[in-house]
């Protein structure tokens, strides 16, 4: 009987058939992601070292095998020295990543009490509180980041509340500052944060907690002892989830964020589309992901140890 | 109550009114008939009527959701042929990489995303001649990959907690397995299919950043059309749209997760 825990493919010899259809079945997802999302990345890092020019395409190409051209390899690292040279990109990676991490703080410290409470009551009242949680990464990203451009706004309903019970006399600048981008990113991403949280803690075996307890552990100390290691695996993944994706964020800094609210994804976006200088956004979009091969690796292995 | 239980009630009050209030005060809004916010003049449809004769607003909802149909029907069957792969097909030559393929477009920036396909489509159409033009075709394709890798996960993982001995059986009675999979392991897994179907499609219908790099000079998707009217401020229609959409997909996902925890209720007990 062992080796049926063996890998299925070689239990049988296969008939040409089978193999046609398990090379399909690997093969074309395969293919597919091979061409259009690892491929690209490779396009993107050869663009990075063009010069750019005006015409359409407008970079230079990076091999030139025509006639009269001394060097058949055209690559500059011009792209990067200017990002390196610039203030600009500085302050944008810098800001992303000051934003991205705080806001990812922000969802923890939020989103753990939720997932720990949901994980601890009731079946019925669970599967609720789960769908409520669920619901609004369902539903319209963009217009979710809208709902607080209403709310924020000078003539918005927080404004209109402070002013009507008198707290202030003019309007506050809420929408455009950091903080909107904070609360926006914190709203849209909360969801990221609370499944896999949920779904360590839902888990977890409550012996070790009751154990502690009985032995005299106070119930901060149960948590801080035994509770929290534990769900090490959910904390990872989800600030990885939240982490990641804010570090690159555009919509919510381009519709929240004021003008110094930079951050690189709407840096990049901008140097596309109005400055089109895509050379240069390749540049930026290499560096950005290299910035995001640690956090992307630690989510991998979160992953991993899951399974 | 004790403290620690206190505690976490409130956090649970305080995080879904946070999560809940905006929405809700959106809807509110769109029922106004001022278009100051902070005026309240009157329950009113007039921004729903408003919308219903935005030709271009009707145009760009028609567009995103043929590309949202479209995108989501190949990326549930590309994405169930990669969850059988990852949990089906045993050790094969770069599967390491492959599971990192699916995983990975799940976190990358949409920046990086859609820079990414944009610059492939620019380098076929200088290598090969295709895409001729870009828009709903490209869209389409870049909608394709990321949210493949969404079903994939959600098909993954429901093949990893299933039972597969119906599987072995079959196969130990001689079926092939093509057999197999079409007879046994895909009606095992339609609901997965088909949640990864609906997240695929609204993931799609949402999507601005993508779409608006890999899109041409002809094709401008809903999202894409909210963004350059909400880039100046709150419009009113927008608040008709907003509920309209929010209030679709709320209902269809309340009686979606009703229709499940009533199966998986009748499943227990039978």
């Amino acid at each position: 009987m062992k080796d049926l825990s063996g890998p299925k493919a070689t239990r049988y010899s296969q008939p040409l058939g089978d193999k046609l259809w398990r090379n399909f079945v690997i093969g074309l997802p395969y293919l597919w992601l091979f061409l259009f999302f690892l491929v690209p990345f490779g396009i993107v890092f050869k663009i990075s070292l063009a010069d750019p020019i005006v015409a359409q395409p407008p970079f230079t190409a990076l091999f030139d095998f025509g006639a009269n051209t001394k060097n058949w390899l055209h690559a500059t690292f011009d792209n990067y020295l200017f990002l390196t040279e610039d203030n600009l990109y500085w302050i944008s990676y810098f800001n992303s990543i000051k934003i991205a991490g705080i806001s990812t703080l922000l969802c923890l410290l939020l989103g753990y009490p939720m997932a720990y409470g949901i994980a601890r009551s009731t079946p019925t009242v669970r599967n609720v509180l789960l769908m409520l949680v669920i619901l609004p990464f369902w539903t319209s990203f963009l217009l979710r980041v809208y709902a607080w451009m209403g709310l924020l706004g000078k003539n918005g309903v927080v404004n209109g509340l402070l002013a009507y019970t008198g707290l202030i006399d003019a309007p506050l600048e809420l929408l455009y500052t950091n903080g909107a981008v904070y609360l926006g990113i914190v709203y849209t991403y909360i969801p990221f944060m609370i499944l896999p949280l949920y779904a360590t803690l839902e888990k977890m075996d409550l012996d070790l907690q009751d154990a502690a307890a009985d032995l005299g552990a106070k119930p901060w100390q149960v948590f801080v002892d035994t509770t929290l290691p534990l769900s090490m695996p959910g904390i990872i993944a989800g600030s990885m989830l939240v982490f990641i994706p804010a570090l690159g964020e555009f919509v919510i800094p381009a519709l929240l964020g004021g003008i110094d609210s930079l951050m690189i994804g709407r840096t990049l976006y901008d140097e596309f589309f109005v400055n089109r200088d895509w050379p240069l956004a390749s540049a930026v979009a290499t560096v950005l992901l290299f910035i995001l091969v640690i956090p992307i690796m630690l989510f991998q292995r979160s992953q991993q140890e899951k399974k | 109550m004790n403290r620690s239980s206190r505690f976490i009630f409130s956090a649970l009050c305080f995080g879904f009114a946070f999560l809940y209030l905006p929405i809700l005060m959106l809807i509110l809004l769109s029922f106004n008939d001022s278009s100051i916010a902070t005026v309240w003049g009157g329950f009113s449809l007039r921004w729903y009527s408003a919308l219903l004769n935005n030709e271009q607003i009707i145009n760009a909802a028609l567009l995103s959701l043929k590309i949202a149909a479209v995108s989501a029907t190949f990326a549930t069957i590309l994405g169930t042929m990669a969850g059988l792969a990852l949990t089906q097909m045993g050790r094969y030559r770069g599967r390491l990489i492959f599971t990192g393929l699916i995983a990975a477009p799940l976190v990358m920036p949409e920046v990086i995303t859609g820079l990414s396909l944009l610059l492939l489509f620019v380098s076929l159409q200088e290598l090969i001649g295709w895409p001729l033009s870009r828009g709903a075709s490209t869209i389409t394709i870049a909608h394709i990959t990321f949210s493949m890798a969404y079903v994939a996960v959600i098909v993954q993982s429901r093949l990893a907690s299933m039972d597969q001995s119906m599987e072995e059986a079959a196969m130990d009675l001689g079926g092939r397995p093509m057999q197999v999979a079409f007879d046994i392991t895909l009606p095992l897994i339609a609901p997965s299919m088909l949640s990864g179907w609906l997240l695929a499609f609204t993931l799609s219908l949402d999507d601005l950043v993508i779409a608006s790099f890999t899109s041409g000079a002809g094709a401008s998707t809903l999202p894409m059309v909210i963004f350059s009217k909400i880039k100046l401020g709150v419009t009113p229609d927008i608040n008709a749209l907003a509920t309209l959409i929010i209030g679709t997909v709320s209902i269809g996902i309340i009686i979606a997760s009703w229709i499940m925890f009533r199966q998986s209720k009748r499943n227990e007990v039978g």
